[in-house]
């Protein structure tokens, strides 16, 4: 029952209107223009206006074009030909690749998972990189943003880390992305040898903004399918804040009164559904999203890295190159350490954070010209200490060992009774007769 | 059922559907209507009424509904079920349970799909209280059942007005929550009424059938010692826990509700992550009460609406567990309820506002915001009922500013109307000094209101709690000096009011929630431990110079730091504390090398 329509009555923005009947909300359409086939999706319907928001954009389309009302949802198709495939932002193949037409189809932001359904993770993911495994661990099914302004290494991080998740499936959703970035990350993919169980969605920042709102969804639609299925999923989203900045766009076309910055009010909601696809199914797979946030001016009280930060289970803040202990939080952390990880994992952690917030005090006492004290020396030498061995994005070291050092940085700086760690840890791993060698 | 309302869908956008109803039907604010779409009913709310065109909330997602699909009116405002066998309970926002939703072989919540609040199979092993004849009236006891360890007492109706007489009640036996019990006769109306153990209540409207409700005045112990000394909470009172992410609200109120000394305890995961929920739901059945020493789900219900379900039962589900928490307080008990978080409650308020195309107040919240969030605390209370004895709802909102700035609205709205405030501050929790409410921010009308009742700690407790709470502001202020004038700048008398400071907060304020011992801390050992925090407080400490000060309150700071570690009264806890209190009566520290 596919009807088509010739009669747009409103272009607004990247939203048209169009005069039809017995049209489903959040049905989909396409448009054709002379420029070309555009998929669209119903966002209002009114009497009988419906209101589409057109994802390659409005640009070109005229009064009497035609839109072709599907009669269903946005699918995506699914099965396990996927794997090694690379689709452009409205799920078509790029690659020329096999046809895809014969699998069966999804549909896309699907219902949230019933909170019984989900069990407490567990699984321990060691990235090598200390400032995640020893102060902020990443655990399987984690929905976790990395925090970061323009010009920051964020993408070399993303899929670092992302590498080190040991997935069966990876699917990159890029949302915006520059070219040059699309293909560092075949690079890590091929590297990690993984590409042959990877599936990229790729939306290029020269593609039309509507599109990217497709990207999250049917990236994770696929995801949910496989891990229902099993497998254990990684999803890479990035950048999310391209993703939120689509958003805004429709609202503003559809003359929405925006909650702040011009974001509609709804923006935590339309995040958290899509982040809340990471899940860890009782019985089957499990999905992990690791997601890029750029923050517009270094500025984490914007409305999207703010409202993700709500969302997630986690930031790592990556500032100047490196991830800033405060600011970086992994909230399942206490579900694994000293659980899964050793026993005295715990302590080092909070200890020596404490201990640096103080020893970045002292610094900015020092940089107003003050008299250092001994006791100040201890906490500059610990602070470099901690950055050398530890902040470091080039260190690579295992979490044990990364923990061991933690031991030998405390000893070396600091004694026992300072550092606020409990006598059984002390009496077991305090590395003596180090300081006095200072 | 042939005279209900119809109407036919003429708008949609988002979860506001739009119908239009024949000229001169029926329709009330708040009904319940439910939308016939792709087979499916789906449940909405009436929110606005204009004229025939009648503007509702659905509950579900709206994908697929179309112009001309069938709205049928249910007659009734959006209820919650009550009666034995809530305790334990997982429910959704409008109070579906979530554990037999658990349909097919599937994951996913599927929707429309509505199940019955209670079990209708249970027997419930009745025993009345009353006989033929009596007179009675909303909310008083005809009888009761075992509900786990309690005694839940099977009330007249909430919703009957006036007096009734009670002609028939049922002998003691076995019944089912949908069997009569008794029937009731209206004393000047004549009508009568069949009272089953289950009854409706309409979530929006506050429950008022008690005697009168009293000023809180005495504690609800949390186990949490920077709320329970410096900032203690009333049984019957309302908190607010306003902070940035990560600064530590939900852990804050995840150990409150494993710990507080209720008898019910209601968690309302409001619009946030499932996880968190999950946490609760998987290690609940596992935690023992230490009160009862059942199960900790025993006393527990959870109402679980969280970020990706949809938003407008999000909206409804405060109000069904509050009208729970109502509910459970009617029948003589001890409620806590934990709400995490109002934000997103207020964040539905807004989604559905901006869709009614209301004008806007600040960061586009709607006008009644302020009414609509002093209307939730104010149905908390300690209250007096019928039977002379008492019954109280203790209310826990977290609340999620955006940008982790406190002069937002709805933080400003809440702090408005609630006994007691913990403001999570950033600084502090980046320096893992958990839990992070400020104490130079955070206030609790409270401690003056229980001033009587929290002297039975010891006399003159409130004087001291005012006296270390002075002691943290001198701390730092000192500490802010030191920043500007160095360690150089400031007098040894100075930096021994910094170093004290310090050690109270280690010991007293910072609590670790994942410790065993340390994460709850009962009343005996939160009295003994401050005391003796006081007697080092109160001591005249002499140094020679500032070196040796950092020295000594260092060891000093370190025992202090093991004790609050160590098993109340165990032999390491007697241990560190005799140093202590060997030290702080002169004898000084011994080297700490
Ligand atoms: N009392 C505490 N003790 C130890 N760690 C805590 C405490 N409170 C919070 N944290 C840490 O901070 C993280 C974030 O806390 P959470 O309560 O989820 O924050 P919020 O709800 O304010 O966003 C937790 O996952 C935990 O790692
Ligand atoms: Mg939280």
């Amino acid at each position: 029952m596919l009807t088509e329509h010739s009669h747009i009555i409103r272009i607004q923005g990247d939203i048209i209107t169009v005069p039809a009947r017995n049209i489903g909300y959040g049905e989909l359409a396409q448009v054709k223009s002379r420029y070309g086939v555009s998929l669209a999706q119903v966002i209002r319907l009114k009497g009988h206006d419906v209101f589409l928001q057109v994802f390659a954009g409005s640009r070109g389309v005229s009064t009497g074009d035609q839109v072709r009302f599907l009669g269903r949802p946005m699918r995506v198709a699914f099965g396990d030909a996927l794997l090694g495939r690379i689709f452009n932002g409205s799920g078509e193949p790029i690659d020329n690749g096999p046809d895809l037409t014969a699998l069966p189809k999804i549909e896309i932001g699907g219902p949230s998972v019933n909170p019984v359904r989900r069990v407490i993770p567990r699984g321990f993911i060691e990235t090598r990189v200390p400032m995640v495994d020893v102060f902020n661990p990443l655990v399987e099914s984690q929905k976790l943003p990395i925090f970061a302004a323009a010009g920051e290494p964020y993408n070399d991080l993303l899929a670092r880390i992302g590498m080190r998740a040991d997935a069966d499936v990876v699917i990159l959703g890029g949302i915006g992305l520059k070219y040059d970035e699309y293909l560092k990350f075949r690079h890590a993919f091929e590297e990690a040898g993984v590409i042959s169980r990877s599936i990229m969605f790729v939306h290029t920042a020269s593609d039309p903004v509507v599109e990217r709102l497709l990207v999250p969804d049917m990236a994770l639609a696929v995801a949910e399918q496989f891990g229902v299925r099993g497998k254990r999923v990684l999803v890479l989203l990035t950048d999310m804040t391209a993703f939120a900045d689509a958003l805004k766009e429709i609202a503003i076309s559809m003359d929405q009164v925006p909650s702040n910055l011009g974001y509609p009010g709804s923006l935590y909601s339309d995040l958290a559904s899509r982040y809340e696809k990471a899940v860890d199914f009782e019985g089957a797979g499990s999905i992990t999203v690791l997601a890029v946030t750029s923050m517009p001016g270094d500025d984490v009280t914007h409305p999207v890295p703010d409202n993700t930060g709500y969302i997630t289970e986690g930031q790592f803040y990556l500032r100047k190159g490196v991830i800033e202990p405060f600011g970086s939080l992994s909230r399942l952390k206490q579900l694994v350490i000293g659980k899964v990880t050793r026993a005295d994992h715990g302590v080092i952690m909070n200890s020596m954070i404490r201990l640096f917030a103080k020893s970045r005090e002292v610094e900015q006492k020092l940089a107003m010209g003050f008299d250092r004290t001994e006791d100040d020396e201890r906490y500059i030498r610990y602070g470099k200490l901690f950055y050398e061995r530890f902040m470091d994005l080039n260190v690579d070291i295992g979490l044990n060992d990364a923990l061991d050092l933690g031991w030998k940085t405390l000893s070396e700086c600091f004694r026992p009774e300072e550092v606020g760690i409990k006598q059984e840890f002390i009496d077991q791993h305090w590395t003596k007769d180090k300081l006095c060698e200072i | 059922m042939g005279d209900l309302s119809k109407g036919r869908i003429i708008a949609i956008n988002g979860p506001l559907a739009t119908c239009e109803v024949d000229q001169g039907r029926e329709v009330l604010q708040n009904e319940v209507a439910y939308v016939t779409c792709q087979g499916a009913s789906l449940k909405a709310e009436v929110i606005r009424v204009r004229g025939r065109q009648i503007d509702m909330q659905v509950f579900e997602s709206t994908t697929g509904m179309i112009v001309g699909n069938e709205v049928t009116f249910s007659g009734e405002l959006l209820s919650a079920t009550l009666g034995p066998g809530i305790l334990g309970m997982i429910y959704d926002g409008l109070q579906n349970p979530l554990t037999h939703l658990e349909n097919e072989q599937s994951f996913f919540l599927k929707r429309g799909q509505y199940l019955n609040s209670l079990d209708e199979e249970r027997q419930w092993d009745f025993t009345p209280s009353v006989a033929a004849g009596a007179v009675v009236k909303a909310g008083q006891y005809l009888g009761s059942v075992p509900e786990g360890l309690f005694k839940h007492h099977t009330i007249v109706p909430l919703a009957l007005r006036g007096t009734w007489e009670v002609i028939e009640i049922m002998p003691a036996g076995p019944y089912r929550v949908s069997e009569t019990i008794a029937v009731l006769k209206s004393t000047d109306e004549g009508r009568e009424a069949r009272v089953t153990l289950k009854q409706e209540w309409p979530v929006k409207m506050p429950v008022r059938a008690y005697q009168e409700r009293l000023l809180p005045n005495r504690q609800m112990l949390t186990q949490c010692r920077l709320i329970d000394i410096f900032f203690p909470l009333a049984e019957g009172g309302t908190a607010c826990i306003p902070g940035p992410f990560g600064a530590g609200k939900t852990v804050l109120q995840q150990i409150i509700s494993r710990y507080a000394e209720a008898d019910v305890v209601i968690i309302v995961a409001c619009g946030e992550r499932a996880g968190e929920v999950v946490e609760t739901i998987r290690e609940f059945p596992e935690l023992e009460d230490p009160k009862t020493g059942g199960s900790l789900m025993n006393r527990t219900v959870i109402i679980c609406n969280t970020s990706s379900m949809p938003v407008a039962a999000r909206e409804a589900s405060i109000y069904t567990g509050i009208t729970i928490g109502e509910y459970y307080r009617s029948l003589g008990l001890k409620v806590l309820l934990l709400a995490d978080s109002t934000s997103r409650w207020a964040q539905a308020l807004r989604e559905s506002s901006a869709r009614l195309e209301e004008i806007p107040g600040e960061e586009a919240f709607p006008a009644y915001l302020e009414s609509r969030i002093a209307a939730v605390y104010e149905r908390a209370g300690l209250v007096q009922l019928s039977d002379g004895a008492t019954g109280s709802l203790t209310v826990i909102g977290n609340v999620s500013p955006a940008g982790g700035n406190f002069e937002e609205p709805v933080t400003q709205n809440t702090l408005k109307v609630v006994g007691a405030f913990y403001g999570l501050s950033r600084s502090r929790s980046d320096q893992r000094r958990y839990p992070a409410i400020d104490p130079l921010i955070s206030w609790s009308l409270y401690l003056r209101q229980m001033k009587e009742s929290l002297a039975a700690r010891c006399d003159g407790w409130v004087k001291l709690v005012e006296e270390v709470h002075g002691l943290l502001y001198a701390g730092s202020d000192v500490h802010q000096m030191m920043l500007v004038v160095g360690e150089e700048g400031i007098g040894l008398d100075d930096l021994i009011t910094y170093l004290k400071s310090e050690i109270v907060d280690a010991v007293c304020l910072q609590q670790d929630s994942f410790d065993v011992v340390d994460r709850a801390t009962s009343l005996e050992r939160q009295v003994a431990d401050f005391l003796l925090l006081m007697d080092m407080v109160h001591h005249p400490f002499t140094f020679e110079n500032k070196e040796k000060a950092r020295l000594e309150m260092t060891a000093l700071h370190n025992r202090f730091f093991q004790m609050k570690y160590c098993p109340f009264k165990g032999e390491s806890y007697l241990k560190y504390r005799g140093e202590i209190e060997s030290m702080i009566a002169g004898q000084g520290a011994e080297s700490p090398c």
